[in-house]
């Protein structure tokens, strides 16, 4: 869970991704951001989110992150 | 509609681009988001550079250029052009149709069948559609297709969802008859239920052009744009893509029976890198058979993406190589298809200067 939030943090560091129960309607990652967020994630954890899966539930809290990238087979 | 033609061909792909552009980097200071944000989106993007006309510069100047430059360099006569089908959604006017004031500019023969068609990003499917379906009638010789758009005119320099991309170009295509017997099969969607995703509001007989719609507003994430400016909800756009797109194609492989690994070449349009990347994913094909350098190097052009990326990255390989090549168009209407098709041993395959 850590890394997810290092890398949420990088790209919006003014933020507490701890403490939002809702990314998206809080404001704190905005369509681009999501769009870098998956770049990065793929990336970080070797694997490959579909573009169908870039939607604002699968992103809005880490529980909804890291269950999505259990699904991928990530260690999180 | 699914469709399917046999004994046409493409003879030769010209594309022009403006030698005028500007860097993502020298643009960044006219986003509202702060820079590292920003420079984080162009890498994931693929944006750089994008090329665009000068002011006043029209569709028809830009086609006019290209079509002279292949008479004059003895890679088409006038005289073998039985129609002229421009796509477009940057006209030089309401009316008369710009292929009609390129045909007049040109002095091509009264003969010649001027029709403009207005679609953007899968215009280069429509257009081809268009120009095998004239080849059915007798006595043709060459369709001329020109894919043309200078939507940069019409994207506000100071909204991040839709300048960096904006580009403009032409292509010039020749198609004709040939002996070969090979099909080319293909299938075309159409949703105008979502024809707002991406749009120019006012500037039609809907909502014309007023002191009022020019009024520069603010949308909640910082871009700013008026009515007279294509408008593009980046989030619903990138969802179609990716939920439509993928399905279309495989559904027509499974039908025509052609095998993913049987394509040399998947030519797509290219809004960005990253949206052609998740769909060469999606389709399990590799990225270097799906090229996505086109917004790079040249921004987004429109129905012009698709011959540009024959232009750009095929180049001289095509005058004396054959391809299995899918073409796929997807955006505006909305709009979205594919066509299978061998292209290969052309007359010329040329990216030029405006």
């Amino acid at each position: 869970m850590d890394k997810i939030i290092s890398i949420l943090s990088n790209i919006r560091p003014e933020f507490d991704f701890t403490t939002s129960k809702d990314f998206i309607s809080d404001g704190f990652i905005d369509s681009f951001d999501l769009v870098t967020f998956v770049a990065a994630l793929d990336k970080e954890f070797g694997i490959k989110i579909k573009g169908t899966e870039i939607v604002p539930e699968n992103f809005c809290n880490l529980k909804a992150i890291a269950a999505l990238l259990k699904k991928h087979g990530a260690e999180v | 509609m699914k469709f399917k033609y046999r004994n046409k061909k493409i003879t030769g792909v010209l594309s022009v681009v403006p030698k005028n552009f500007k860097t993502f980097d020298e643009e960044m200071e006219n986003y509202q988001a702060d820079k590292a944000r920003t420079k984080r989106l162009k890498l994931v993007m693929g944006y750089d550079r994008h090329h665009m006309v000068e002011d006043g510069v029209t569709v028809s100047d830009m086609s006019v250029f290209g079509m002279n430059y292949l008479f004059d360099n003895g890679l088409l006569k006038k005289e073998d052009i039985s129609a002229l089908v421009l796509v477009t959604e940057s006209p030089d006017y309401f009316l008369p149709p710009t292929s009609n004031v390129v045909q007049g500019r040109l002095e091509l023969s009264t003969d010649v069948l001027c029709i403009d068609i207005n679609q953007g990003c899968c215009g280069y499917i429509v257009g081809l559609m268009e120009a095998f379906a004239l080849l059915e009638q007798e006595d043709m010789k060459k369709i001329v297709l020109i894919n043309a758009d200078i939507l940069s005119r019409k994207a506000s320099k100071e909204d991040r969802n839709s300048y960096p991309l904006a580009g403009d170009a032409i292509s010039v295509t020749i198609v004709e008859n040939s002996s070969d017997e090979s099909l080319i099969q293909g299938e075309i969607k159409m949703d105008g239920t979502r024809h707002e995703v991406l749009m120019i509001p006012a500037g039609g007989f809907k909502m014309p052009s007023t002191p009022e719609t020019a009024v520069v507003r603010e949308d909640s994430y910082g871009n700013r744009r008026s009515l007279d400016n294509l408008v593009m909800q980046g989030r619903e756009v990138f969802h179609f893509v990716q939920t439509e797109v993928p399905p279309l194609i495989e559904g027509l492989f499974e039908r025509i029976g052609v095998l993913k690994s049987d394509i040399d070449w998947y030519l797509f349009h290219q809004p960005n890198k990253f949206m052609v990347e998740k769909l060469a994913e999606e389709l399990d094909v590799p990225y270097e058979k799906m090229p996505s350098n086109i917004v790079t190097n040249f921004g987004n052009p429109s129905g012009v993406t698709i011959p540009l990326n024959i232009s750009f990255n095929i180049s001289k390989r095509l005058l004396d190589e054959t391809f299995k090549v899918c073409f796929a168009g997807f955006g505006v209407g909305l709009t979205w298809g594919a066509i299978v098709m061998n292209i290969g041993n052309v007359d010329f395959n040329e990216l030029i200067e405006f």
